[in-house]
């Protein structure tokens, strides 16, 4: 019964969608301008509807309903309440369910609270997300149908796999989605603008807060997938260049430019190409990511099992919407008039060079990715991973960071280089300072990357304060402390990255109960190893004592067996200390009774995932000062009529 | 130069959709298959594996009449799925040698009995050294060695039904 | 009871879970003592990709096969011979594939030159833009 309504909801979304849309167009082409009045309800519905059926499958999956096809293939009635509440988006046709509810709140969204467009760009919008959303729903109602039965229904389901029986899982996809799906308002944005011939300051300041909202969850998306990798792989690895990561990276890397580009034409009505090629570019890589997820033809460790028939229908999606936008592109952005002009040393060429930086990266990953791919067209197989995507994305990131800190500290239209650099001394000073601390501490032992990433970071976390120094603190807008946060948050994040790979200490080390181990400073007594059990798994936990002098704290790395499905996962140990992290990983039993343990002490990782916690505040911080800014002139606009 | 820009994404969203449909449609091919296919043997000398059958060192393979190198182990499951088609190809007149990974002479002694014996010799390969040297990635593999000691063949998985008429074909190719 | 079930499991389990009846490698799990053995070892298992596994780096895996190739690469190293050289010797049997290290092979030139053609082409975006700011 639920099962069917959650289908049914999902089959009256598609209609509205494609009503959304022919009213859209009949309203604004065919002149029927009465029509327009239906298109936000219509959107509205939609995404009420899409709810529910999420919402629909939800209740299967926590009922553990096994007459469901898809709870039957992926959960389990001994699973935790977490797990099977986070399971629903553990499989394909579960997250296409997300990605289509976050599709249709998202246009909801900008049906109910969008004021700042004008008529035509905003039905426009709409009905872009209505022409995109049809795609998606086309995809699950015919080739992905969450909600097929079984029958017979199965005792019991085959179980979610063990590595995903994590809280990350109900807190890393959700986000994730809505951050990425969230881009396509973006994109609807851009469609709208090029369809109306709007491509404006007005425009980018209606599209902003979409943009920065979506980011902001993209940015927290990634940072906790990539502290559950972390965590729950057990290698000690943050960032693998994983092709499913990679395809998460894109998106946020499109997002990221975008939003500086957005402020730019907002405020200064310049980059009006490039914002709406890089609306177009964001979701697309959202597309592209999810079409490389689920095609099976990059080898993955994320990779849903999914067949090839369904790749070619999201590849066909592709195709259409992204070389429909494109095209549109090109036909249409010949007749936007070029916006204000602008000096070679200006806030607006940092930028731009901000906006290029980040799309080399960009195409660096993309080609990089998709580089295994081209070479099996013609026979030959290669790998390219972490050492090609390091060497290359690295030094630009470096480069960038230094744009970083020089571009706020800009003035828009024209300023001077000498200048500029005057108000750089006291970053480049540390710069330097740092520079020769690490050379006599560390000479020979650490990578020029690392040192290089340490260097800049420091100097650009001091660099990202400047804005702020010559300012009257309380009256300096919400907006400008969001950008300071996010700018330092990123020269953390770095810090973090430098440190990890300059001075993790690793120990391997195969010990016998009442063993001590001595590493990077730490004492860690093996104490004992015994069985035990939890909700679904049973599992041989060894208790450990820690102490760097002090006190000493207890920690219990485990192996774990699943029995549905029968799978092997290493609980790491974690030991955080303001200075970094010990990382304890329990392996298998060699002779003599000794086991085998991986212990790392890892200083400064967790300033990796607090950059981007801060980078996210950041981002908060801009989009509410923003809107309050808003709020404050309209309000104050209609006081003066009044 | 402005008009090539603009259009220069669609043109490279185009090739892209065209390298992955050809992505799509290609079989899906995971196995890495060893580069030394047509060159020389490594050289390499191994312990016996079995109680009852003699070491294998790769000079012996070079007989001058093209033979099969089997690499097997004992926990393998689909090398007892090939046992029968090795016998048939025993039966055919052919030379089978074979490698046993990461093994130990009681398990391997225990999957033989269970599931016949067609190899003339058997090495052990405890540590997967000669495995890495042949450029095998996994088991069970079947190679197919000329009578100078050269690797004709390499046959990737187990051996099906209606492999064996294939590996006969390229045993004769390597005459 | 539980904790019944749970002792016979665990000792159940592991064989289970076991690739080999065979205990790893001397040196899979085992540092060589000199450091700077040891970190040229470690950076070059974690560019050697594992076979079983596919998405990983020997450094990484836990298959035991990596594990073997982990072994016979810290002996090598501690026998002195060059990282470069079991690295090609690595790829002579099983191909560029197995390095995460992009080779100086032909086919790979095109990813070496894509950071220059794509710095190239930003840095002419960046100058048409403002050589029509100063036509302007």
């Amino acid at each position: 019964m639920i099962a069917e309504t959650g289908l049914a909801a999902l089959w009256l979304a598609a209609a509205l969608a494609l009503l959304q849309l022919v009213l859209a167009f009949a309203g604004l082409k065919g002149g029927k301008t009465e029509l327009l009045a239906a298109v936000r309800p219509a959107a509205v519905a939609q995404g009420v509807l899409t709810a529910i059926a999420f919402a629909a499958l939800i209740t299967l999956f926590m009922r553990s309903d096994m007459s469901v096809l898809l709870v039957a293939t992926n959960s389990h009635s001994m699973k935790p309440w977490l797990y099977k509440f986070a399971g629903t988006w553990g499989n394909h046709e579960g997250s296409m369910l997300l990605w289509v509810t976050v599709m249709g709140v998202a246009g909801a969204a900008v049906a109910l609270f969008e004021r700042a467009l004008q008529r035509n760009a905003h039905m426009a919008t709409l009905g872009g997300q209505a022409a995109i959303s049809l795609g998606f729903y086309a995809f699950l109602l015919f080739s992905s149908n969450p909600f097929a039965r079984i029958d017979p229904a199965p005792a019991d389901g085959q179980g979610l796999n063990p590595l995903l029986q994590d809280p990350g899982l109900a807190f890393h996809p959700p986000t994730l989605y809505l951050g990425y799906v969230g881009l396509s308002v973006a994109f609807s944005f851009a469609i709208g603008a090029l369809l109306t011939r709007q491509v404006d300051a007005a425009f980018a300041r209606a599209m902003r807060p979409w943009v920065l909202g979506a980011w902001v969850l993209l940015t927290l998306g990634i940072t906790a997938g990539s502290y559950w990798a972390y965590y729950e792989l057990g290698w000690g690895g943050w960032w693998f260049w994983d092709p499913v990561e990679n395809a998460s990276l894109m998106p946020w890397l499109a997002a990221t430019a975008l939003l500086h580009s957005v402020t730019v034409l907002a405020t200064r009505d310049a980059l009006r190409a490039w914002t709406v090629m890089l609306a177009v570019v964001a979701f697309s890589m959202s597309m592209v990511g999810t079409f490389l997820v689920r095609s099976g033809i990059l080898t993955s460790v994320h990779a849903f099992a999914v067949d090839p028939t369904r790749g070619s229908f999201i590849l066909g999606l592709l195709a259409l919407y992204i070389g429909g936008a494109l095209a549109l592109f090109g036909w249409r952005i010949g007749s936007v008039r070029e916006g204000a002009p602008f000096e070679l040393v200006s806030r607006e060429t940092m930028l731009v060079v901000n906006n290029l930086l980040l799309t080399v990266i960009l195409g660096l990953v993309l080609i990089g990715t998709l580089y295994p791919l081209m070479t099996e067209a013609f026979g030959h197989k290669v790998s390219v991973g972490a050492p090609y995507f390091d060497r290359i994305a690295g030094p630009i990131a470096l480069a960038l960071m230094v744009a970083m800190a020089a571009g706020p500290l800009t003035r828009w239209r024209k300023d001077q280089a000498r200048a500029i650099c005057k108000r750089l001394l006291l970053p480049l000073i540390i710069a330097l300072l740092v520079s020769i601390s690490l050379s006599l501490f560390a000479w020979g032992r650490i990578g020029i990357l690392p040192f290089l990433g340490l260097v800049v970071a420091v100097a650009v976390g001091v660099a990202s304060l400047a804005p702020l120094w010559k300012r009257k603190l309380l009256r300096t807008p919400l907006f400008t402390y969001g950008m300071v946060i996010a700018h330092m948050g990123c020269a953390v994040s770095l810090a973090g990255m430098a440190c990890d790979s300059a001075f993790t200490v690793e120990k391997l080390v195969a010990a016998r109960p009442g063993d001590m181990i001595q590493t990077a400073g730490w004492s860690i007594r093996f104490r004992q190893i015994m069985p035990i059990a939890g909700d679904n798994w049973t599992a041989l936990q060894a208790d450990m004592d820690a102490s760097r002098g002090g006190a000493s704290v207890l920690i219990r790395p485990q192996s774990r067996f699943f029995a549905s499905p029968p799978t092997t996962t290493s609980e790491a140990a974690l030991l955080t200390r303001w200075d970094g992290q010990l990382y304890v990983v329990l392996g298998e039993e060699v002779e003599g009774g000794r086991w085998q343990l991986r212990i790392w002490w890892k200083p400064f990782v967790t300033l990796i995932w607090l950059g981007g916690v801060m980078i996210a505040l950041g981002g908060s911080m801009a989009l509410v000062g923003r809107e309050r800014r808003g709020w404050l002139m309209k309000w104050r606009a209609r006081e003066a009529l009044a | 130069m402005k008009k090539l820009l603009i259009w220069l994404p669609l043109v490279l969203c185009l090739a892209f959709v065209g390298l992955f449909a050809s992505g799509l449609f290609k079989p899906d091919d995971r196995v890495i298959h060893s580069r030394l296919v047509g060159q020389p043997l490594p050289a390499f000398a191994l312990p016996a594996a079995a109680s009852d059958r003699p070491a294998l060192a790769s000079a012996q393979l070079a007989t001058g009449r093209p033979r099969l190198l089997n690499v097997f182990a004992s926990w393998c499951v689909p090398c007892a799925a090939e046992a029968p088609q090795l016998d048939a190809l025993k039966k055919a007149g052919v030379e089978i040698d074979a490698i046993a990974i990461r093994d130990a002479r009681p398990d391997v002694d225990a999957f033989l009995r269970r599931n016949g014996n067609p190899y003339a010799r058997i090495g052990l390969d405890a540590r997967s050294g000669v495995q890495i040297a042949l450029g095998s990635s996994g088991v069970p593999e079947t190679f197919v060695i000329d009578g100078k000691g050269r690797i004709a063949y390499q046959h990737i998985g187990d051996i099906r039904a209606d492999d064996v008429p294939m590996i006969l074909d390229r045993l004769k190719d390597a005459q | 009871m539980k904790l019944i079930i749970a002792l016979l499991l665990a000792l159940v389990a592991p064989p289970l879970s076991a690739q080999t009846a065979l205990p790893p490698a001397p040196y899979a799990d085992r540092q060589i003592a000199d450091p700077a053995l040891e970190r040229k070892a470690k950076a070059l298992m974690e560019t050697i990709r594992c076979l079983t596994c596919q998405s990983q780096s020997i450094a990484d895996s836990g298959a035991s096969m990596a594990g073997d190739m982990r072994s016979q690469i810290r002996e090598r190293i501690m026998a002195g011979e060059q990282p470069e050289a079991i690295r090609s010797w690595l790829i002579a049997r099983y191909g560029d594939w197995v390095s995460y290290e992009p080779t100086a092979a032909p086919i790979l030139w095109p990813l070496w030159g894509a950071p220059i053609l794509l710095l190239g082409l930003g840095l002419l975006l960046l100058r048409g833009r403002i050589k029509r700011r100063k036509r302007a």
